[in-house]
C-alpha cells in the first residue's frame, strides 16, 4: 500500500495557504445537504462540530458521556501555546513549529506541524472571542507562562483548569448550534463501528448506554475525534472513559493505525499508593516552572526531606541538563526519574517517587504569589496526599499520559478510508515521538476550528449531495449484527475473574514492558504474555448485568477486549523500531550519557499498521511513510 | 502502610427511572484509608460480581475532580462530608472503622435517575442550550489582545466559570433550584466584555429554561454554596437576578 500524505507542494510557509487557495468548495445553500458524524466531544469534536454547523453541514454528535462538557479535554490543566510573541521574547511561529518538530525527536510530518503553529494564534482569538477567562496581567493583557521543551513564554492559560475553560468554550458554541438545529445531539452513545458502502465511510453504530439500543447512523463524512488510548495501560491520568474502541474499530474496517508504540509518559504524578488504586492524578507540568525536582544523594535516607541539607540533594536535572533544567521535555524528565529510582534514591514508601521542591520559589516570590499561580493543583495535591506542600515537598513519579500514536491521517486528516477523517489526539498527525507541553489543546482545537472545516468541504465536494443508502442497507444490518453478537458472547463467559482483574494485569504488562523503557526480549515475553492473557480473557471473564439497561461493565468489557489487540500491536510497533526517538526508549540504543539514540537513516518514518485479524495472534503488516525533512535539519536533541 | 478498616453501606437501589428504588446494604471490611470514596465503590462491585451479583452503577470520569460526572449524596449531604470537593476527590480517611454510609443519588424531579445512583441531569444542557454562550462564529474572532480586561474582573468571571456542571447544588437545596448552575455561567459572561451583547437576552432565556426543566425557586437557603465542589459564590445568583429584572423591566 502506498501512502499518500498529500502534502501540497510549496515552501513550508505558503503550504497551507496555498491549500486554501486551491481546495475545492460547497456552496452554502448546498451544506446542509450534506450531513457529518463526529464522533467526541473533546477540543477535536467539539470545535469541528460548532464549526461544521456554523458554516450550515447538518452534523451529527456522539458521546460517551452524560453532556459533551464532560469530555476527558475537560481535564488539561497546564495550558495551550501558541505563537503569538506577546512576551516579545523571541517567539514565532517558525519556533513554534521548530520546537514541536524537535520536541518530537523529528518523527513528525514538518508540514502538518507548521500548520499547527501557524493556526496556533486564530485558536486564543477565537476562545477570548467566546469569554474563555485567561489569565491576564494587570494591563489587563493576556498573560503567559513557559512550558518544557521551549525557551519562550507561549503557554496561555486559564488557572489550572485550562481545558475546562477551553472545552466549556467550544461545548457553548456547540450547544447554540444544538438550539439552531444544526447539530443533532446524542450523548451516553457509543460507537462500536464504522460502516462502510462501496469503500467510503458512510456511517457508525452504536449503542446507546441507557437503553442498550443497537442503532445506526448515516452521513456523507465520518470523523473519530475520541482521544487518545493510554488507558491501556490501566493506570493512567486519562479519564477512566477514555478508550481506544472507536479507533480500534475503523483499524479493523481497514483504517492504519500509526506509531502506536508513541506514548507519553509524564513525569510528574501522583505516585501509586495500592492496589485498589484506580487513576493517577496529574500534577501540571507547569508546576516545573518554579519548583525543583530532587532525590536525596545518599541511597536510603529516610530524614525529613526539609532536613536533608542542600549538599547532599541532588538536583538531577539541573546538574545534567543546565540549560533547559527543571523544564526539559517530558519524556527526558520521566526517563531521569525512572534512572534515579532505579539507582534505589527514590523517596517515600514505595522508593518509586522523587521530590518537586517549591521552598525556594516561596522564598523568593512569596507564598501568595505561588498560591495564585498553582493553588488548585496545591489543593489538590494536599488533598489525595494528606500532605502539605507549601511546607513539604512534593513527591511526584511518572505515569501514562497521552498517546501520540493513533490512526494514520494525511494532511487532509483524512485515513486512507475515504470519508473517514481523525482529529485531536485519536490521530497520530502532529507530535512525533514526544508531544510538548500546551500542544494537545492547540492541536484539538486547530483540527476543530480550522483544518477539519477547510479540508471536509474539500472531501464533500466530490460526493454527490443527497446521496442516501439508508441505514437498513446491508453494511448497516451485518455491523449492528457484529456488535450485537459481541456483546452476548461477552455476557455469557460468565466466567470467574472480574474485568477490572483483567485490565490491571494487562496494564501491569505494558507498563513493565512497553512503558518509559523497552527492550526486545521484555517486549517479545510481552506479545506471548499478552496472548496467553487475552486468550483467558474470553474464557473466564465475569461481564455483569445485561445488555437492555444501563451497564457500565459491560462498556468497559467492550473496550477490554480492545486494548488486548492494541496492546500487542504497541509490543510489535517497539519491537520493529530498532532505535531510540522521543518516548520510545529502546534500552539497546542509547547515547553513552544514556539519551536516546535515533537511527535517521532507517527509521525516520512512520509506521501505519494494516489489521488481518486475530487468531491466537495479531496478524498485522507495517507500511511506511518516509518522514523528508526539507526544511530542518535532522539533529541530535540536546537540552543540555 | 496503613490498616484496613470496615464500614457499614447502604446504597440507591433501581432498575430504572419508572422502578421502585431500595436501599441495599453490606459491610465491607477492606477499606483503606488513602482510597477514593469511587475507589471503595469499585471494591464494593469487585466483591458483589465475584458473587455474581450486580454491581451498582455509579457515575464518573475524570476521578480528578472536573469533569462533574461524581454526584453522590453520601449521608444526606451532596458529595460528602468535605465541602468544597467532589465526591472522587473524598478520601477514606474522612472516616472510621465501623462507619455507617449512607449512598443516595441527587434527588430532584428534573434529575430522573437511570439506574442505582446514575441520574439524568441533561436539563443542565438544555439550560445552555437557551443562550449560555456568545455567539461568535469560527473564524470570525478579533486579535484576542485587542480589548484589556481588568484582572479583577477577568479573574472573578474564571471563578463563576469553574463550575463543573455537577448538579449538586440542585441536589442541596429545600426547592431543587438550578439557581446556583445557571447564575454562575450568566455572571461569567455578564463579566467579560465578549458577553455583553447578548446579555439581556441571554438571562431571560436561561432563566426561563430552568423553570421549564422543573427546577424549583431559589429562596436563599445558601445551601448550594455549601456543597458546590468549586465554592461559586452564591453572589452569582445575584448577578442573575439583578440582570433579569434589568432585562424585563427596562
Ligand atoms: C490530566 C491531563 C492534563 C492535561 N493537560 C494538558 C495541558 O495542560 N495542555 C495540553 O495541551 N494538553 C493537556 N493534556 C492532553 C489533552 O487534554 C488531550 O490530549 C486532549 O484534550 C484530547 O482531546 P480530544 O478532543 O482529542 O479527545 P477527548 O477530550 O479525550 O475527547 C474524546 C471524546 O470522544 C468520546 N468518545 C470516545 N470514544 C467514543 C466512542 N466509542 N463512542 C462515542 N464517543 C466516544 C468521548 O466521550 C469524548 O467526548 C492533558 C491530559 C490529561 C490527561
Amino acid at each position: 500500500m502506498k501512502l499518500d500524505s498529500k502534502v501540497p507542494e510549496g515552501p513550508l510557509e505558503e503550504k497551507w495557504s496555498e491549500y486554501k487557495k486551491n481546495m475545492k468548495l460547497v456552496a452554502p445553500n448546498n451544506r446542509r445537504k450534506y450531513e457529518v458524524i463526529i464522533v467526541g466531544t473533546g477540543l477535536a469534536g467539539g470545535a469541528a462540530a460548532a464549526s461544521l454547523a456554523e458554516m450550515g453541514y447538518k452534523v451529527k454528535s456522539f458521546c460517551i458521556q452524560d453532556s459533551a462538557r464532560r469530555a476527558h479535554s475537560i481535564a488539561a490543566q497546564g495550558g495551550i501555546n501558541a505563537a503569538k510573541n506577546y512576551p516579545n521574547d523571541g517567539d514565532s511561529i517558525y519556533r513554534l513549529f521548530y520546537d514541536t518538530i524537535k520536541g518530537g525527536d523529528y518523527r513528525a510530518r514538518e508540514a502538518n506541524v507548521y500548520r499547527l503553529a501557524e493556526v496556533s494564534n486564530n485558536i486564543i482569538d477565537q476562545a477570548v472571542a467566546q469569554g474563555v477567562p485567561f489569565a491576564r496581567e494587570y494591563s489587563g493583557l493576556l498573560a503567559n507562562r513557559s512550558f518544557g521543551g521551549a525557551q519562550v513564554s507561549r503557554t496561555f492559560y486559564a488557572r489550572g483548569q485550562t481545558g475546562q475553560q477551553l472545552l466549556l468554550g467550544a461545548y457553548q458554541a456547540m450547544m447554540r448550534q444544538v438550539q439552531e438545529g444544526g447539530i443533532e445531539y446524542y450523548t451516553r452513545h457509543e460507537m462500536l463501528d464504522v460502516v462502510m458502502i462501496d469503500g467510503q465511510a458512510r456511517g457508525i453504530v452504536t449503542r446507546d448506554l441507557v437503553s442498550g439500543e443497537i442503532k445506526s447512523f448515516e452521513a456523507d463524512a465520518v470523523i473519530l475525534a475520541t482521544g487518545g488510548y493510554g488507558n491501556v495501560f490501566y493506570l493512567s491520568t486519562n479519564a477512566k472513559n477514555s478508550n481506544a474502541t472507536a479507533a480500534w474499530r475503523a483499524h479493523k474496517k481497514g483504517a492504519l493505525f500509526a506509531n502506536p508504540c508513541y506514548v507519553q509518559v509524564h513525569p510528574t504524578c501522583i505516585p501509586v499508593s495500592g492496589d485498589y488504586q484506580s487513576k493517577l492524578t496529574l500534577m501540571s507540568e507547569s508546576l516545573r516552572n518554579d519548583g525543583r525536582v530532587w532525590v536525596p544523594r545518599k541511597k536510603g535516607d529516610d530524614r525529613h526531606p526539609n532536613d536533608i541539607p542542600e549538599e547532599e540533594r541532588y538536583y538531577y536535572l539541573e546538574e545534567r541538563y543546565p540549560s533547559f533544567g527543571n523544564l526539559v521535555p517530558r519524556d527526558v524528565a520521566s526517563r531521569n526519574a525512572k534512572m534515579v529510582c532505579d539507582d534505589g534514591l527514590g523517596v517515600g514508601e514505595t522508593g518509586l517517587a522523587v521530590y518537586l521542591d517549591f521552598r525556594d520559589a516561596i522564598k523568593r516570590d512569596g507564598r501568595d504569589t505561588i498560591s495564585a499561580k498553582y493553588g488548585n493543583l496545591f489543593d489538590m495535591y494536599a488533598n489525595i496526599t494528606g500532605e502539605n506542600p507549601y511546607e513539604r515537598p512534593m513527591r511526584i513519579y511518572p505515569a501514562v499520559h497521552y498517546t501520540m500514536g493513533g490512526l494514520w491521517v494525511d494532511y487532509n486528516l483524512m485515513t486512507n478510508i475515504p470519508g473517514l477523517f481523525s482529529a485531536g489526539e485519536a490521530n497520530f498527525s502532529d507530535h512525533g515521538a514526544n508531544r510538548l507541553g500546551a500542544s494537545a489543546l492547540m492541536q484539538g482545537l486547530s483540527d476543530g476550528y480550522f483544518v477539519l472545516p477547510a479540508t471536509i468541504g474539500n472531501y464533500l465536494a466530490d460526493v454527490k449531495p443527497g446521496t442516501r443508502y439508508g441505514t437498513d442497507h446491508e453494511e448497516f444490518k451485518k455491523a449492528e449484527a457484529e456488535a450485537q453478537a459481541e456483546i452476548d458472547k461477552l455476557l455469557n463467559i460468565k466466567g470467574k475473574r472480574t474485568i477490572i482483574d483483567f485490565h490491571r494485569t494487562l496494564g501491569k504488562i505494558v507498563w513493565d514492558k512497553i512503558g518509559i523503557s523497552r527492550n526486545k526480549e521484555g517486549l517479545e515475553e510481552a506479545i506471548k504474555e499478552i496472548q496467553a492473557l487475552r486468550e483467558e480473557f474470553w474464557t473466564n471473564v465475569f461481564v455483569p448485568g445485561d445488555k437492555n439497561n444501563y451497564n457500565k461493565y459491560l462498556e468497559y468489557a467492550f473496550r477490554l477486549a480492545d486494548y488486548f489487540e492494541l496492546a500487542e500491536l504497541m509490543a510489535k510497533d517497539a519491537l520493529q523500531r530498532e532505535e531510540s526517538c522521543g518516548c520510545h526508549l529502546r534500552e539497546e540504543y542509547q547515547t553513552e550519557e544514556g539519551e536516546a539514540l535515533r537511527n535517521d537513516k532507517d527509521f525516520a518514518y512512520v509506521a501505519a499498521w494494516e489489521y488481518q485479524g486475530v487468531n491466537g495472534e495479531l496478524k498485522t503488516t507495517m507500511h511506511k511513510e518516509d518522514l523528508n525533512f526539507e526544511f530542518v535539519e535532522l539533529k541530535q536533541r540536546s537540552y543540555k | 502502610m496503613s490498616k484496613d478498616f470496615t464500614v457499614h453501606l447502604k446504597y440507591w437501589r433501581q432498575n430504572g427511572p419508572d422502578a421502585k428504588g431500595f436501599f441495599e446494604e453490606r459491610t465491607l471490611n477492606t477499606v483503606n484509608e488513602h482510597m477514593s470514596f469511587l475507589e471503595m465503590l469499585d471494591v464494593l462491585n469487585e466483591e458483589l460480581q465475584l458473587e455474581g451479583k450486580e454491581p451498582v452503577e455509579f457515575d464518573y470520569d475524570c476521578r480528578e475532580g472536573i469533569c462533574g460526572c461524581c454526584n453522590l449524596v453520601i449521608n444526606g449531604q451532596a458529595h460528602g462530608p468535605k465541602g468544597g470537593t467532589p465526591t472522587c476527590q473524598v478520601h477514606m480517611y474522612n472516616y472510621k472503622d465501623g462507619d455507617t454510609i449512607v449512598i443516595e443519588p441527587p434527588r430532584a424531579a428534573a434529575f430522573p435517575v437511570i439506574k442505582d445512583l446514575v441520574v439524568d441531569r441533561s436539563a443542565f444542557d438544555r439550560i445552555i442550550e437557551a443562550g449560555g454562550y456568545v455567539s461568535v462564529k469560527t473564524g470570525s474572532a478579533e486579535e484576542a489582545n485587542t480589548h484589556p480586561v481588568e484582572k479583577h474582573k477577568s479573574d472573578t468571571a474564571f471563578d463563576y466559570a469553574t463550575c463543573i456542571g455537577c448538579g449538586a447544588c440542585v441536589a442541596a437545596c429545600p426547592n431543587a433550584s438550578a439557581s446556583l448552575f445557571t447564575g454562575a455561567k450568566i455572571a461569567h459572561l455578564g463579566l467579560m466584555p465578549q458577553g455583553e451583547v447578548e446579555r439581556s437576552k441571554r438571562v431571560v432565556a436561561m432563566v426561563d429554561q430552568m423553570e421549564a426543566e422543573g427546577f424549583g425557586d431559589c429562596s436563599n437557603f445558601g445551601e448550594c454554596e455549601a456543597v458546590c465542589p468549586q465554592e461559586i459564590s452564591i453572589s452569582a445568583i445575584a448577578e442573575m437576578r439583578k440582570d433579569y429584572v434589568k432585562a424585563v423591566f427596562s
